[in-house]
């Protein structure tokens, strides 16, 4: 092969190693472009609205009557931070239990059955949760709360939610959880065991607190699992757009909100939905800001 | 880390001292041995019995008329919806595997250590992640339905899920790549491979178990999807064009069972989609497993 040949072989090659730098660099500006994207779509469709109706009028009104045109969303933020409080008393406990039992107590060879399981767990999808919620959960409840001598004619309440939603986050709960207490140097657990400490002792007063934040950090990720999750919630939580303090009554999320109006919703009601999902958006951005703030500190 | 790590097991310690008798800590620990196992146990079967549920009181009503052609009031078939779920998990793939997957190269074989972009990728990778679906699906509707008039569409649907899975499969992909050991990338080097030629040769290849690990869960992901295609792909039960709405197989759930009218047929569908999802992790798993063999 002569030099010139050569030279333009090599100039195609240095051509093309360029040009496919170059994609793959546009390629990895797409997830900021759609960040970018999301955030100025739902904030320029959303807060034309909060302003019309009036910000603290829109955050703290205790009515929704989209038809006299009065969009308040407090009682379904409450009932946003109802459920996803309900869940986590129900869920953290269970998946955390259920963590330390994966990673100190699960004999090797169960263990290869059962992390695909709360993979599984992980993967079937929120609606055929809440069809089973619908199906299961809200009858059982409405069957017990009558028993218990309550006063209610549907299933579809708080509690059935918190139910559903607290089983709903136990697979990111676990798979946190169980990543964290892992991450602890096995070290720790000779040293408490050599002290004389009790295997339960040493889990649960050497190892769990040693990865504290990582545990946290799943909790929080769970929080913000439960406070987005759509379907199910609709299918279990009864949806009445009201304050209450009980835990048998229906209650109306911020995501319910959204889908159960948006098909028919237009003009300022269409808006007061997108301005729904901006306040849900703000919330989730506030978890993730905590989320990986406690990451951080778990990798430092 | 150790001076908290030793601080907690000197209160634990100081614990102990309070309590009165040794017997107290033997219980203690009898009960959080029990709490462990009863939380494992609950877990395990609350999945069994989810899964035993559907199945049983689905699958008798997986009729041959439920895989008709068209749908119709009579007999409301699944297979438009079958089909619909086919070409938005293809549509949808088609547009982020790509993006993800190079996202992956670029962050891992092209950027340069410290690459401030790389963080503000990283973070905004992170946030997509965390973002619920209806919050997608808001998106997928101001955007794709109203601004550039695609309308209640397959297109519509498809580029929201591929926004929504690009996080899974750029994380998976990259992980896959970081795990490809750092002397064959040298190998490829020393015998005068370019970079791009190493990356397709080399690194690709022994990164592929864990790249489709990560696009199988996807795939499963895409079809358990409703609340991000209610209010983008619409809920019309036909088998779509491009530019056509069409249901897939969770909206179709979700539809029957919110009408009340089909229980039965509801059942059947969520016997389809459970059947999906084990049938996608299991080969998920598979190959992950492969992986890990190498």
């Amino acid at each position: 092969m002569n030099e010139s040949a050569l030279k333009q072989r090599s100039g195609w090659k240095n051509l093309r190693e360029n040009i496919m730098h170059g994609v793959f660099f546009v390629c990895a500006l797409a997830s900021i472009l759609a960040v970018a994207l999301i955030c100025v779509f739902l904030f320029a469709n959303g807060l034309p609205a909060m302003k019309e109706i009036g910000f603290l009028n829109f955050l703290s009104g205790t009515t929704w009557r989209p038809g006299n045109d009065i969009y308040g969303i407090l009682p379904m933020i409450v009932g946003s931070i109802y459920i996803t409080a309900g869940a986590i008393v129900i869920g953290v406990p269970i998946g955390l239990l259920t963590a330390i039992f994966m990673a100190f107590y699960c004999p090797k060879r169960i263990y290869g059955i059962l992390k695909p399981c709360t993979e599984l767990l992980a993967g079937i999808p929120s609606i055929v949760y809440g069809f089973f919620g619908m199906v299961v959960i809200a009858p059982v409840v409405l069957d017990v709360a009558k028993a218990c001598g309550a006063n209610i004619s549907s299933g579809a309440t708080i509690l059935s939610a918190s139910i559903l939603l607290g089983i709903m986050i136990l697979p990111t709960i676990i798979g946190v959880s169980e990543a964290a207490l892992r991450a602890v140097p096995n070290s720790y657990y000779e040293g408490a065991v050599a002290m004389g400490a009790t295997h339960e002792r040493a889990v649960f007063s050497v190892m769990l607190p040693a990865a504290k934040s990582g545990v946290l950090a799943g909790i929080v990720l769970g929080i913000g699992r439960a406070i987005g999750e759509t379907m199910a919630v609709i299918m279990v939580a009864g949806n009445q757009p009201r304050l209450t303090a009980s835990l048998l009554d229906g209650i109306r999320t911020m995501t319910a909100n959204i889908v159960i109006e948006m098909g028919y919703a237009t003009g300022l009601h269409r808006e007061a939905l997108i301005a729904t999902g901006v306040v849900l958006f703000v919330f989730i951005l506030l978890i993730n800001l905590c989320f990986s703030v406690l990451k951080r500190r778990k990798d430092a | 880390m150790t001076s908290e790590a030793t601080k907690t097991t000197g209160t634990a310690a100081a614990n102990a001292k309070a309590q009165p008798k040794k017997m107290y800590g033997r219980t203690k620990a009898r009960v959080q041995k029990g709490l462990v196992y009863a939380a494992a146990v609950i877990t395990f079967a609350v999945l069994l019995f989810l899964i035993a549920y559907i199945l049983i009181n689905g699958i008798p009503h997986l009729k041959p008329s439920l895989f008709e052609w068209t749908y119709n009031s009579d007999n409301v078939s699944m297979m438009p919806a079958i089909i619909t779920t086919v070409e938005m998990t293809l549509l949808a793939l088609v547009i982020a595997v790509p993006l993800g997957l190079f996202t992956a190269i670029y962050l891992n074989e092209y950027a340069k250590r410290g690459n401030k972009l790389v963080n503000v990728i990283r973070i905004t990778t992170e946030t997509l992640s965390g973002i619920p679906s209806i919050v997608y699906g808001l998106f997928g509707m101001l955007f794709f339905v109203t601004q550039l008039h695609w309308g209640y569409s397959l297109l519509a649907g498809g580029m929201t899920l591929a926004i929504m899975i690009l996080p899974l499969i750029m994380r998976t992909a990259e992980e896959a790549l970081m795990a490809v050991p750092d002397t064959f990338r040298e190998g490829s080097f020393g015998l005068g491979a370019g970079r791009l030629r190493t990356v397709f040769r080399i690194v690709l290849p022994s990164a592929m178990p864990g790249i489709l690990s990560g696009i199988i869960l996807a795939i499963g992901r895409i079809v358990g999807e409703t609340a991000a295609l209610i209010f983008t792909a619409g809920t019309m039960a036909q088998i779509p064009g491009l530019l056509q709405s069409g249901r897939t197989l969770a909206i179709h759930m979700y539809v029957l069972s919110g009408e009340g009218l089909h229980m039965n047929e509801a059942y059947a569908t969520a016997v389809v989609l459970l059947a999906v999802v084990l049938l996608m992790n299991a080969l998920s798993a598979l190959v992950a497993k492969k992986l890990t063999k190498k």
